[in-house]
């Protein structure tokens, strides 16, 4: 696979996996406000889904659409974090995931804006109006249920307890990294732990919450070698149109 | 029927006429979202670009512009979307500004939020969520008329 595409799929797959699960909430949401923030924001993740996938399919240029590679890959085919796969839970795990995803993608799309490639220096300024306004919402909302009552101070803890041990992958660099790093294409992620980190450390502060000191990390997620048992049942459910009435369309 | 000369003005002034679907009471071209219009004999090029990434908004907005145009004879339409420059509330134009806020919309400020309640104009605002109906907008709510209204996200 050349790792231009393999690239673009994983940006264009933590965008689609995380906006299909942020989606999930649509009509449950603890107050409509929040309901209609979480759609809002699964929007704008789909919306910045087409964007890669988009460019990834042109990449590839086999005949497959972004539609294709949504609808009709199969789990080992994806590239997303494993972080953004696994259930919400709670209202306070789907916040506390979307902070600490919000935390790098700020970052690392506004580098991503100076990208040798135009295409994806376009796609990372259009994306990162979005993702710097989801940022300023997630942070908020950690900060008020880790410093809200006792009951919510508890479930924010055990949402990052939980979601600690898979944020390490963001910063896992491989040999696609490596090349896109060699073509000025993206920065490594690695580079970006110490921003993400001041912006953790800070929001976890003023939410009272604590952060774990273990640093192992899961992976295989953005390489695809090894998903969660999630994926394929997310996928199930996502794909099943397509699956079942193959090229259906509006 | 033979064809007059199409010129760029004549379009610019036809999509004018183009609402946005989603707040009717302004343009597309005041919404920002026109981003070019050339003409080459019959041909007609009209350049758009999204407000937001997944605004299901501009799937309509395609569809209305050729609808509008087909309805002045333009026959060779060709439709291009750019994200780049990405879209910002800056494009609104003062009139585009002024009928937001005649429709109880508050129109985008600098400073993050509302300058005013957009039915009594008091300054004593609050910020209800930061997502509202349609991707553009926020929720907000007047202190002294209590009435709730949507603001126009800055971005």
């Amino acid at each position: 696979m050349q790792p231009l595409f393999e690239f673009l799929l994983r940006q264009g797959d933590n965008a689609l996996v995380l906006g299909h699960r942020t989606s999930e909430w649509c009509g449950l949401a603890p107050a409509l406000e929040e309901d209609i923030a979480l759609t809002n924001t699964a929007l704008d993740l789909i919306g910045q889904t087409q964007l890669w996938l988009g460019y990834a399919a042109e990449v590839e240029d086999t005949g497959r659409s972004a539609n294709d590679l949504a609808y009709l890959r199969d789990a080992y085919d994806f590239r997303n974090l494993l972080m953004l796969e696994v259930p919400n839970e709670d209202f306070g795990r789907t916040l506390m995931r979307q902070f600490l995803f919000d935390a790098f993608q700020v970052p690392w799309l506004t580098a991503l804006q100076t990208s040798a490639d135009p295409r994806v220096a376009e796609i990372a300024a259009k994306s990162l109006k979005e993702a710097t306004y989801h940022l300023d919402r997630s942070a908020e909302t950690v900060v008020a249920l880790g410093d809200g009552t006792a009951d919510s101070n508890a479930r924010m803890q055990a949402a990052l307890d939980y979601l600690w041990p898979y944020s390490g992958e963001l910063f896992a660099d491989d040999e696609t990294d490596s090349a896109m790093a060699d073509g000025s294409i993206a920065p490594l992620p690695s580079s970006l732990r110490p921003a993400w980190a001041t912006t953790v450390e800070d929001t976890a502060k003023a939410a009272c919450l604590k952060l774990p000191e273990s640093d192992f990390a899961h992976s295989g997620g953005r390489t695809g070698a090894r998903h969660t048992e999630h994926l394929g049942h997310m996928l199930a459910v996502m794909q099943v149109l397509q699956r079942s009435y193959p090229g259906a369309v509006w | 029927m033979a064809l007059q000369t199409i010129t760029e003005a004549q379009v610019w002034t036809w999509l004018e006429d183009v609402p946005d679907p989603e707040i009717p009471v302004i343009s597309i071209v005041d919404l920002g979202v026109v981003r070019g219009v050339d003409v080459a004999g019959d041909q007609v090029r009209v350049t758009i670009t999204p407000t937001y990434s997944g605004c299901p908004a501009m799937a309509i907005i395609a569809m209305d512009i050729e609808t509008a145009l087909a309805k002045q004879g333009v026959t060779d339409l060709q439709l291009e979307t750019k994200i780049a420059p990405a879209w910002t509330t800056d494009w609104l134009s003062d009139k585009g500004r002024a009928r937001l806020e005649g429709y109880g919309i508050a129109p985008p400020q600098p400073a993050g939020g509302p300058a005013r309640c957009p039915r009594c104009q008091s300054d004593a605002v609050e910020k209800i969520s930061q997502f509202g109906s349609a991707p553009c907008k926020a929720q907000w709510r007047c202190q002294s008329c209590l009435e709730p209204f949507d603001y126009f996200k800055c971005i």
